[in-house]
């Protein structure tokens, strides 16, 4: 038996639940003498509802109540109690406030019946007159309007040098603009919420979230409850890829039936409904890049617009990599957003970074063509040895090893530099590659740590699992440290009566909840160790600190003579201890702030398009990723497996198509928003390179949630060109671009 | 959805009987297009009637040499299907290419041609289309029309049949066997469906008491030379921006039959007997091929989003005929495959 887990290829803990339909998500919950809610959607973009006949749908048996602007009870309704902890700046959207329609599908009414299949049909029988104004939703033709946010939600650019200067002395210049359309997260399940109101009036609100703390401070200030009697719970998400960050409106409506109804809710929106709230935004980017002759930047531009609602305004941090990412003097930065008839867009995962590195990576890929240079030599000639950005080291990078491993791995040696020079019959072949990076953070997370006097231990945190392996990589963490086997430790998240936790996203929960996680299992061990040193019959000579003992294989172990140990329950037992328990936060260190702190990656594509008919297939795809340590290697795969699974759908697939007749997404579904199948995925492979970092947090991780999915889209981009010499600027890169 | 009251039929007299008695009833097979309809209120039967138990699942040789399709057989059954696999490889290919594994598992023969179409519009009850609600008009004229028609419109409907399958038999001339209530009759596969004119809202010619009992193929398959093309925007789980279902008699290099159907470009499997005709007694070369898909070509029309099907048509067309010029004779063993690859 050995119980270290850090680093070994671990399964699910929660993958047998999640096969046999164990799990239970937000909808499959029961609840006594439950209801069902139905949505009804606007049908226009902008405008004001001029009347709502509900008469019809409100006679059938069976029908509870139709809530609507009309008839909905009296709440909060000042802008700041519907803010959430992922609000970017301006007033939250408050459903069924006014009369007002501020982007198409906004919800209008809430049919609440006894039957789920009774709600949807008197649903269909409300009638709606709308009074329409004009619609604005092509970003296109907003840039005049563009404007400097006040505030950023999350990144300021922060510009440097004098980039005209540079562009004049530069020896080769190229300018470009890049495009890409608004894309939704479509998680396999949909956004849904059942409140439950036990008999004594208590509730329990599951809902799809990725953090219940969110969800619970949300209903709390809207409906006046305290946080106890708002209890949130959300065991497992079937994805959410940053849709569920902020509170959905399923949410509100749930809980606005259940309060006035004095009964159970539970809402569900349809798919064509996950195409009515945040997505990832349109932007337009411009990106300028002038280079010495030998490759060497002398000014980079990227000026980017992006779409944002006309209640708020969203902006993500989506030219700032274009002055971390190489070095370089002279770096021009604007980030201006525009105001759409449409819902606030919502991180998506690795927002921003995606988006801005797609740009600025293509444009990369253009230089190199310009100046002749391999597209990997010029990334290595301006290779960014600090972060010219905050002036500050990076506390580990080996972006350097992911370029080398990569190219070596995938056969960079054997590309023809020559755009449309290879071939296999019909088949154009090309290569490409593309840089990512991602910022690591570490936040403050509380957890605590109970053992038993059985040897089991129990360690909980508000935190989320929404399919990420947060369940699993936590469980190894605390098994490691406390040095029990896996299976005597189970990991409890996503309820709001546990330890505090932020939202999951970022990439920080490995680094944030596993901190917390580890802590709370060193203090168990102090406590442990206090035990052994009180006990009148400890085996051991006085012990004084933790540096004496070695903690593992449910025993511990004295250091200097590991034929001496104690197993841990016989040291509780010695002890007089039934149950050790500690909560503790952890807290990032102050010394990051003197570090820039990323995970970086190398991602090399092959595509074959055909070239009479531009269909593009990528034959296959290396990515290789210093993303510090790797807890799980099994888990972190997966998660830069599907980060390049995306980046395929974005270079090639994504597209939410706004009608602009109507103002309003018309591919809304599954069958028509197209995501890559198995049949697009074909050859993937993931390299973590060895990469040592004691600044980032005290596990090491700097998360890998999001770095798969960066540079991905950019690769593929990039070798879309090399194999036909067309270079397709604007996303998806359909078959019809090529033909 | 609205409510509805639901029978299972038990002889085809009575499904008849029993459609004819309610004027907003529906046969209901496999239900992967109808109830999905349902769901976004598209469809919205008050009468269901299944049809799963007819005795309409087989698959039987006819007399003249050719293979009978019971309209409730599956289309991964069909697909499957020892004789149709190897006397009619086009259209167990054309079957695989459509849908998923799962959905074929379920949809039936009769099912698929009836299949509705899968534009945006006629999807969204929000918007307008002459197809779903007549007189309302059609959204997809000015908006969005990526995926519509480039033959056979009208100022009424730009729609396109989205079956796989309907080109194969399309191509291969089939006939459909269907009963109502004056009796039975074969409708000639290039007359099941219609052009949308000025009543987009009717798909096809089958009156509204009648029901399919089966698709009969003719004895011609061309297993030595056919091809059907598919191209898309990923690799499965798509319709076809423009399918080509392409079938030839050869003696050596002269092509004696030509037959061409296309998929993705109009509001029914489009075929043009003149391009057809200007390739029979020709040799099998780039040339001719290139003749034959601009005669199909010559009168397509695009819109805003979809002029590039038109380019892409002819490309298809030639590959397609290259293609089933070149096969080898080889029995196919990899029904799987949907790509561009020469099979």
């Amino acid at each position: 038996m050995s119980t270290e887990y850090i680093g070994k290829p671990t399964s699910r803990v929660d993958g047998r639940d999640k096969v046999t339909g164990k799990a239970q998500y937000a909808a499959e919950f029961e609840a006594l003498n439950l209801t069902y809610g139905v949505v009804v959607s606007s049908t226009i973009a902008k405008g004001r509802i001029k009347a709502m006949d509900i008469s019809a749908a409100l006679q059938l048996p069976g029908v509870l109540q139709i809530f609507t602007h009309d008839n909905r009870p009296g709440l909060a309704w000042f802008d700041k109690s519907y803010q959430d902890e992922d609000s970017p700046p301006g007033a939250p959207f408050r459903p069924l406030y006014d009369e007002k329609i501020l982007f198409s599908q906004q919800p209008i009414a809430l049919v609440v019946a006894s039957t789920f299949e009774l709600a949807r049909y008197a649903a269909s029988l409300v009638k709606v007159t709308y009074e329409t104004e004009p619609h604005v939703t092509d970003l296109n033709q907003l840039r005049q309007d563009a404007y400097t946010p006040s505030k950023y939600k999350s990144a300021e650019p922060t510009p440097r040098g004098d980039a005209e200067t540079g562009l004049a002395q530069a020896a080769i210049k190229i300018e470009a603009e890049y495009n890409h359309p608004s894309e939704h997260h479509n998680p396999m399940e949909m956004h849904a919420t059942t409140v439950a109101v036990a008999e004594d009036g208590t509730l329990t609100i599951y809902d799809k979230t990725q953090s219940v703390l969110n969800s619970q401070k949300y209903i709390s200030k809207i409906f006046g409850l305290s946080t106890k009697e708002a209890r949130v719970i959300s065991p497992f998400v079937g994805g959410a890829f940053g849709s569920g960050l902020r509170p959905q409106y399923q949410l509100f409506l749930a809980m606005m039936a259940a309060l006035q109804l004095k009964r159970s809710v539970k809402v569900v929106l349809t798919r064509q409904q996950m195409f009515s709230f945040g997505h990832r935004p349109a932007t337009i980017q411009k990106l300028v890049l002038g280079a010495q002759a030998n490759g060497a930047l002398e000014a980079v531009v990227h000026e980017a617009i992006a779409e944002t609602s006309q209640f708020e305004d969203y902006s993500e941090n989506l030219v700032n990599w274009s002055a971390m990412l190489y070095k370089c003097e002279n770096v021009q930065l604007t980030h201006k957003i525009a105001k759409m008839d449409v819902y606030t867009p919502l991180d998506m995962r690795a927002p921003g970074g995606v988006s801005g590195m797609f740009a600025l990576e293509c444009a990369m890929d253009e230089l190199a063509y310009a100046t002749k240079l391999d597209p990997l030599e010029l990334r290595l000639v301006n290779y960014a040895d600090k972060d010219y950005s905050e002036d500050k080291p990076f506390s580990s990078k080996e972006l350097r090893q992911c370029y080398q491993q990569g190219a070596e791995k995938f056969g960079w040696n054997k590309r023809n530099p020559k755009p449309r020079s290879m071939r296999e019959g019909k088949e154009l072949i090309g290569m490409g590659l593309a840089t990512g990076a991602w910022e690591v953070k570490q936040k403050e997370a509380s957890a605590k740590a109970t053992l038993s006097v059985d040897g089991t231990l129990q360690v909980s945190s508000a935190t989320a699992d929404i399919g990420t392996g947060t369940y699993t990589i936590m469980t190894q963490i605390a098994a490691e440290t406390l040095g029990l086997p896996m299976e005597q430790v189970t990991f409890k998240l996503g309820d709001s009566t546990l330890p505090e936790a932020p939202l999951q996203g970022g990439s920080w929960t490995a680094a944030t909840v596993g901190s917390a996680v580890k802590q709370a299992c060193e203090a168990l061990k102090e406590k442990i160790l206090a035990g052994l040193r009180s006990a009148k019959d400890s085996p051991f000579e006085p012990v004084q600190t933790l540096e004496d003992v070695v903690f593992t294989d449910g025993r511990v172990f004295l250091k200097n003579n590991s034929e001496q140990s104690v197993s841990i329950t016989e040291a509780m037992r010695l002890a007089g201890e039934n149950v050790l328990e500690v909560t503790i936060t952890a807290k990032p260190k102050k010394n990051q702030q003197e570090y820039a702190m990323f995970s970086h990656s190398a991602v090399f594509a092959e595509v074959r398009v055909d070239e009479d008919f531009g269909t593009v297939r990528v034959s296959r795809v290396v990515s290789a990723i210093a993303g510090g340590r790797v807890i799980n290697p099994k888990t972190a795969r997966s998660q830069v497996l599907g980060g390049i699974v995306w980046g395929i759908g974005m270079a090639l697939e994504e597209e939410s198509v706004i009608d602009q007749q109507y103002g309003r997404f018309i591919n809304h579904d599954l069958a028509e928003y197209h995501v890559p199948v198995s049949a697009d995925v074909h050859d993937l492979e993931v390299i973590f390179v060895e990469e040592h970092d004691d600044i980032v947090n005290p596990i090491g991780a700097k998360g890998l949630g999001e770095i798969g999915i960066v540079g991905a889209a950019a690769a593929i981009v990039n070798a879309v060109y090399h194999a036909t010499g067309k270079r397709i600027r604007n996303l998806p890169i359909t078959l019809d671009k090529l033909l | 959805m609205n409510s509805f009251t639901y029978t299972r039929a038990t002889t085809l007299e009575t499904a008849v009987q029993d459609k004819a008695s309610a004027e907003l009833a529906k046969f209901i097979a496999g239900g992967t297009n109808l109830t999905d309809l349902m769901k976004v209120n598209v469809e919205g039967p008050n009468h269901l009637i299944d049809i799963r138990q007819l005795a309409l699942k087989d698959i039987t040789d006819n007399a003249d040499g050719g293979l009978r399709l019971g309209a409730l057989a599956t289309n991964a059954d069909t697909a499957y299907h020892e004789q149709v696999a190897k006397r009619y490889p086009l259209l167990a290919k054309a079957i695989l290419a459509g849908a998923s594994a799962q959905l074929r598992n379920m949809a039936t023969n009769g099912g698929n041609i009836l299949q509705r179409t899968r534009c945006y519009y006629f999807y969204d009850t929000a918007t307008a289309c002459n197809k779903r609600e007549p007189g309302s008009g059609c959204a997809a004229l000015s908006g969005f029309n990526r995926i519509h028609a480039i033959l056979g419109a009208s100022e009424h409907c730009i729609a396109v049949h989205p079956s796989d399958m309907a080109i194969a038999l399309a191509a291969l001339e089939a006939n459909v066997n269907v009963t109502g209530q004056q009796g039975n009759r074969t409708i000639p596969f290039s007359d099941f469906h219609r052009l949308p004119g000025d009543a987009p809202h009717l798909d096809n010619t089958l009156q509204p008491d009648e029901i399919i009992t089966s698709i009969d193929l003719p004895a011609k398959g061309f297993a030595q030379h056919h091809a059907y093309l598919k191209l898309r925007d990923r690799e499965s789980y798509a319709f076809a921006l423009v399918s080509v279902a392409a079938g030839l008699e050869m003696d050596g290099d002269t092509i004696t039959e030509a037959r061409i159907a296309l998929g993705g470009v109009a509001h029914k499997p489009w075929r043009n007997r003149e391009a057809e005709d200007l390739l029979t007694g020709k040799s099998a070369t780039e040339e001719n091929f290139k003749l034959a898909a601009a005669e199909i070509m010559r009168e397509a029309k695009g819109y805003e989003h979809n002029s590039f099907k038109i380019e892409l048509g002819k490309r298809a067309i030639m590959r397609a005929l290259e293609q089933a010029v070149k096969m080898s004779n080889k029995p196919d063993s990899h029904f799987h495959r949907t790509s561009t690859e020469p099979v």
